[in-house]
């Protein structure tokens, strides 16, 4: 602090007080409060991904959503048209920005071969040759096309699948059709827990 | 949900047990407050521990985890021998009148039919006798000793105050205004609605839980009507969803039949899944069950399906046993399986009993995962100090880790509890090279095809016939596929309106009956946004789409007498005015019919009513009846000889890993709390910052006994291994007098990571029972042996 | 952006004239109606959320309570109170954040001009910018509220989101709440509506229901509806918070002695620069306007 600048905050303190003194003060004034931080920015309808209340929510973007701009959520919250929730979220809808944006977020597709202790970056096309190989070996060793009484039963038990129960039906559907092509009996949701 | 999550707000009491809807569905649980504050709705909570939902609740009662059935037949007895039954609904709409067969019997805990040695029932005699028409003979007076009203009456008979609270551990005072509170709900003017969730599902009886609620339900005549139903809450945002698309070892999309082995050609596996009326004029939808199969089959197969061919049917695979989560780990287990693809579900910490989980993942050869976030389960093969022990030079699986993408970053429909099909966009671009579900299966698909096409190999039909004709076929859209699901007439290519329009001979196709209208000629009915409430009464048609038809409130037929006029002119749903029909929602019924003819609104069912007998449906018997959990702290039944369920299915091995009360005396549960969702939030810095650390809770008598004191280290303990946390010690869990002794119960919150931004915790399911219920196989995580003691510090 | 209505700036008489956004002069409140509340954090998360706050990761602390105290990294804080009443057991919450009192004891004790500002709708909001972190708003606050972040050395607190305030939104924590236990509007609704709901609370067997409005700070505009009005102190409120004496001297007969009120100006300057060695400018805050008299004074320097 110069000298001048401890000189007028004196001098304002004074000020200050002789008008707190008459509790008023001297006349109207105006203050300014924090950016409203939704300004211009893109809004998209979604709904909650935890629980099956199905909340709606307003998700906020930086980037226009045009053609050259990458857009990033940087606000979530209750979209207060929804019938259910009216805006409201729980703690887990109103922090989901902090799900999106995970540093934990997978970013890669990565392979961990047998023994080892790490993961490998890989390409997608290494990715699907590679599992498209594995699953076509054990299938083509395992898929039982009879049973004993002769009945043709096409089941494929050596492999089993996990679904995920947070994906559009649009995703589990084409799920389904996956896993019963192949033959896969021993598929589950965790509906089951 | 037969109803709805806004339609709780026409509750006059709401009873929350099973569940607690306050900490997992906070925001549905909003209409609670609502209906208590505009609708004077009184809440009641039942659960061992005094939950967020118990601490805004009008009364709560504590039971011992485990013994609900106990506690709701003591409430079945209680509203008969008052007589709060709401009588002209149960003559009207349930099987009360029914006469049943004369084999059947109920002795010393067993039902008639059981095998000693195979552990299992024949159900033969747990059937109606029938008249030469094939039609269930009724006694309308309920005179007949052997009717339904009659058979259940005697078997709640034992459940009289005190009975049920020498199990349920339930204070007689606190039961007795329990039941109080539901009986008042008996009136044509008074409606109760029951949530429920994983509370209830999570035991070796959990379909016979629902089961005894929903008899009370029917006796209150509160099925089908607005404030009333059965109102399972789902968990997972899309689990609905899931269920739906038949992701489940013995299903396919809208809840049809995947064919077993005794399905030996369509023409069986059609007669085995249509069912004949049981009463004359009956709507019996499921004898549509044919049209919804060949059309599904015309969706998977596409041209490829042909009459000719069966429509592709040999093409299913078909099951021998119930391949669920937990019989196909047992298998990995004992070396049977090599692969594994898993989507999303974090299994190493979410399948009961973990050490077991572990040896049966690093049995395996690969494994492929798909998922958003960096889980356990893909590092299952890392070694974690204390927390995953292993070797991962020892584990020759082969890993993917694939990213996906999030509901953010992708477009869709999702189903809610209140089976609302809501379409939702994508607001941003996902990490890095992060692809949806659907693109990478496709990717993964489109490779195989390749492969079988160059080198050939087993039964590569299925493979090629299945229907992938989208416009990539390596990224099929979303709205594609939810115009599959809809489904269209082949011959006019028109998307349908209604799955009413569905034919057997292959001239549509429908991937999911039920969705039917969800995107017909009018666009995306999923993607309407208007929150209009007409009537007032929390009913939105315009509002995405409810499946099935757009119908908000299920079997809404039963709102009305058999003569269409409303039993509460105040809840009117639907109701027959100068000869036709109107209302606030879709009617459950075939509108174009009378009263007179449309009479039984359970329209599902090959006799049109609610079932208080269920004949043939459930593995352990067509009434509920207590059984003590797989591990008891009481080690008997107080009723009979028969301890625990004796239709579980026992895999070989696991009867070793069950503990006794002597060992292990106190019964733990699993939740979870509001702050997390499992151990997804866990990666959300925002909710790992409001719940940073799991901990175990117990009651302050059994923390003075132990010398824990609250925030203590603990070691908690389980015949299948023990973990080291830290202790809450609190009011809100109470010891309960059971059979002459106190039973404490320890709580263990689900949300043990050692890979996200929370502390790094123990999983509980290091504790936890694969044995599950005896229909479902979900395993037992709400009631099983624990001990406890002080532990040092880690 | 200086759009809000103003009754009170401390330690100047400095103007900030601009643009007048929306006539926001009507007095506002927020209710929070604790016989509602569930505890379930969701004000808590969206409160950070809002306000960009995250607080590190904490440990298990032998409650549902985290963090265990608000801080500059949160502003909102669900209280867990487990009491026993007559041999029943009542679990408790409390929406624990800025009571945003009428007659603001951080406000009187603040040191620096124009860090603290109370809006004619009753909102009291901080101003980082102009904050000088000398503590004296978090040790006159009678209920404990603004806290001194150590990462920049600054005093934070709720703001009753007076951003979205400004743009005609409620506060971001009763947008969130899933039992319609937080409420906000006019402070006259909010009053009618308390007096509605006491009424209801105490045919529905809580006789003693009130609503916590404390006198002494002269009413707040954050309030709450309690199940047992006698008792504030079981929601760790307390029981009849006071503007604390040293600051009653300092503001209402310290400053008002011109010369003596310089003296203690200058030595709080002097004290800051000591103990806390660093200090903010309002001149060089982005957006500053100079009052009139500064601007002539300045003229004067620079001839």
């Amino acid at each position: 602090m110069n000298r001048r600048q401890f000189f007028k905050l004196c001098a304002a303190g004074a000020a200050t007080s002789a008008i707190s003194a008459l509790g008023l003060m001297s006349e109207k004034a105006y203050a300014a409060v924090r950016e409203f931080k939704l300004i211009s920015a893109k809004e998209t309808r979604n709904n909650c991904c935890y629980c099956s209340v199905g909340c709606g929510l307003l998700m906020y973007s930086k980037g226009s959503n045009g053609k050259n701009a990458e857009q990033t959520i940087f606000h979530i919250e209750g979209d207060a048209d929804h019938p259910v929730n009216r805006g409201a979220l729980c703690p887990k809808g109103a922090g989901l920005v902090d799900y999106v944006n995970s540093p934990n977020r997978l970013k890669y597709p990565e392979y961990r071969a047998p023994g080892s202790n790490e993961w490998t970056r890989i390409s997608w096309d290494d990715a699907f040759q590679r599992i498209a190989r594995l699953l076509k070996n054990d299938r083509d060793a395992n898929l039982i096309e009879k049973n004993s009484a002769g009945t043709t039963v096409n089941r494929w038990l050596s492999t089993g699948m996990m679904t995920s129960s947070a994906m559009p039906n649009e995703g589990g559907y084409i799920t389904q059709k996956f896993a019963r092509a192949l033959g896969l009996v021993a598929i589950d949701t965790i509906a089951r827990n | 949900m037969t109803n709805h999550w806004i339609d709780i707000k026409n509750s006059n009491v709401i009873i929350i047990m099973g569940g607690n809807a306050a900490e997992a569905h906070p925001v549905g649980f909003g209409w609670v407050t609502e209906a208590m504050q505009h609708n004077n709705a009184k809440l009641v909570v039942v659960d061992p521990r005094f939950t967020r939902s118990a601490a805004v609740a009008d009364y709560y009662a504590p039971l011992r985890s485990g013994t609900d059935i106990a506690f709701l037949l003591g409430v079945i007895r209680y509203l008969i021998e008052t007589k709060q039954v709401n009588y002209d609904y149960v003559k009207a709409y349930t099987n009360a009148g029914y006469i049943v067969r004369e084999d059947f019997s109920f002795n010393e805990g067993l039902f008639s039919g059981f095998n000693e040695e195979t552990d299992s029932y024949d159900k033969e005699s747990w059937y109606y006798e029938l008249d030469e028409e094939g039609h269930a003979k009724i006694d309308p007076g309920f005179e007949n000793p052997r009717c339904v009203w009659n058979l259940m009456k005697q078997h709640v008979d034992r459940y009289d105050f005190e009975t049920v609270s020498n199990i349920t551990g339930t204070p007689i005072a606190d039961y007795e205004v329990v039941c109080q509170q539901i009986g008042s709900t008996h009136t044509h003017d008074r409606a109760a609605t029951f949530m429920y969730a994983l509370g209830w599902t999570h035991h070796t009886k959990g379909a016979q839980n629902i089961r005894s609620m929903a008899m009370v339900q029917l006796l209150l005549g509160n099925i089908g009507v607005l404030g009333g139903g059965v109102n399972a809450l789902r968990g997972h945002s899309n689990v609905q969803g899931a269920t739906d698309m038949g992701l489940l070892c013995q299903s396919l999309p809208g809840y049809l039949k995947l064919p077993s082995d005794k399905d030996t050609d369509l023409k069986t596996y059609l007669k085995h899944n249509t069912p004949i009326a049981l009463r004359p004029d009956q709507t019996n939808y499921w004898q549509n069950y044919p049209k919804f199969f060949i059309s599904q089959m015309k969706s998977y197969w596409g041209d490829n399906a042909t009459a000719a061919n069966d429509f592709g049917y040999d093409w299913v695979p078909k099951w021998d046993k119930q391949y669920d989560f937990t019989k196909h780990l047992d298998m990995a287990y004992h070396g049977e399986v090599n692969g594994y693809i898993i989507q999303g579900v974090n299994a190493i910490n979410s399948m009961p009993n973990r050490n077991k989980v572990l040896k049966a993942l690093s049995n395996l050869k690969y494994m492929v995962v798909l998922d958003a976030l960096a889980t356990e389960t893909a590092t299952f093969w890392q070694n974690a100090d204390g927390f995953n022990e292993v070797n991962p030079a020892e584990i020759m699986t082969e890993v993917f880790r694939l990213p996906t993408t999030c509901f953010a970053e992708e477009e869709g429909s999702i189903v809610n509890s209140g089976r609302w099909m809501q379409w939702h966009w994508k607001g941003a671009n996902p990490p890095g090279e992060a692809k949806p579900d659907a693109e990478i299966l496709s990717g993964v698909l489109m490779e195989m095809r390749k492969l079988y096409k160059q080198e050939g190999g087993k039964l590569p039909e299925p493979l090629n016939a299945i229907s992938w004709d989208y416009h990539n076929p390596l990224a099929p859209h979303a709205e594609e596929v939810a115009r599959e699901l809809n489904g269209k007439d082949l011959l006019t290519n028109r998307q349908i309106s209604s799955f009413a329009e569905l034919k057997d001979d292959g001239s549509t196709a429908s991937a999911c009956w039920i969705y039917a209208g969800s995107w017909t000629e009018e666009g995306n009915l999923m993607a309407r946004r208007d929150n209009h409430d007409p009537s007032g009464k929390g009913v939105t048609p315009g509002w995405a789409f409810a499946w099935p038809a757009n119908r908000r409130v299920l079997y809404n037929r039963a709102s009305c007498d058999l003569n269409g006029k409303p039993w509460d002119p105040k809840r009117t749903i639907v109701e027959w005015v100068d000869g036709k029909w109107h209302g606030i929602d879709v009617g459950d019924f075939n509108m174009k019919l009378t009263p007179q003819q449309s009479a039984g609104p359970f329209i599902m069912q090959p006799e049109g009513v609610g079932r208080f007998f269920a004949l043939k449906l459930l593995a352990e018997g067509p009434f509920p009846e207590h059984y003590e959990p797989m591990e008891s702290p009481i080690g008997v039944n107080p009723l009979h000889k028969v301890t625990s369920n004796p239709a579980v299915r026992m895999l070989p091995g696991v009867k070793e890993t069950l503990g006794s009360h002597k060992d292990f005396p106190y019964v733990a549960t699993t939740y979870c709390v509001t702050e997390h969702f499992n151990f997804w939030s866990t990666h959300a810095r925002l909710a790992a910052i409001s719940m940073p650390e799991t901990f175990v809770e117990m009651d302050e008598m059994l923390a003075a006994e132990k010398g824990i004191a609250n925030g203590d280290w603990v070691t908690v303990s389980s015949k299948r291994g023990s973990i080291q946390t830290k202790a809450l010690v609190t009011k809100r869990l109470q010891p309960l007098k059971v059979n002459g002794q106190l039973v404490h119960t320890i709580g263990l919150p689900r949300h043990g990571s050692h890979n996200a931004l929370t502390r790094k915790s123990y999983s509980c399911n290091v504790l936890t029972t694969e044995v599950g219920d005896a229909n479902t196989q979900v395993p037992e995580f709400k009631a099983f042996l624990v001990n406890i003691a002080k532990a040092e510090g880690i | 952006m200086a759009s809000q209505d103003i009754i009170r700036r401390s330690g100047t008489s400095g103007m900030t004239p601009a643009a007048k956004g929306r006539n926001s002069s009507e007095q506002v409140a927020k209710l929070f109606d604790a016989t509602k509340c569930n505890g379930c954090k969701a004000c808590q998360v969206s409160c950070s959320e809002w306000n960009d706050l995250r607080e590190e990761v904490g440990t298990f602390q032998g409650s549902y309570q985290n963090p265990m105290s608000l801080s500059g990294q949160c502003w909102t804080l669900m209280e867990f109170h487990e009491v026993m009443e007559s041999n029943k057991l009542r679990w408790q919450f409390t929406h624990s954040a800025c009571m945003h009192c009428a007659d603001p004891a951080c406000l009187k004790a603040c040191s620096t001009s124009g860090a603290i500002i109370q809006h004619a709708n009753g909102v009291v909001d901080f101003d980082s910018d102009k904050c000088i972190g000398c503590g004296y708003c978090a040790s006159a606050c009678p209920f404990d509220v603004p806290k001194i972040d150590p990462k920049d050395n600054k005093a934070y607190k709720c703001t009753m989101c007076s951003d979205r305030l400004a743009v005609g939104l409620e506060p971001s924590c009763v947008k969130s709440c899933t039992t319609g236990a937080l409420r906000f509007g006019s402070r006259e609704d909010m009053l009618f509506y308390s007096e509605k709901r006491v009424a209801e609370l105490k045919e529905k067997g809580f006789p003693k229901a009130g609503l916590y409005n404390p006198e002494g700070v002269g009413g707040t505009a954050m309030m709450m509806i309690l199940h047992d009005i006698t008792q504030p102190d079981s929601y760790n409120m307390p029981v009849d918070p006071q503007i604390p004496l040293s600051v009653t001297l300092w503001q209402d007969w310290v400053k008002p002695l011109g010369a003596a009120g310089l003296i203690a100006t200058a030595a709080v300057a002097c004290l800051h620069k000591i103990t806390v060695g660093r200090n903010i400018v309002e001149e060089d805050q982005p957006g500053y306007q100079p009052p009139e008299e500064e601007v002539k004074d300045k003229e004067e320097d620079d001839q």
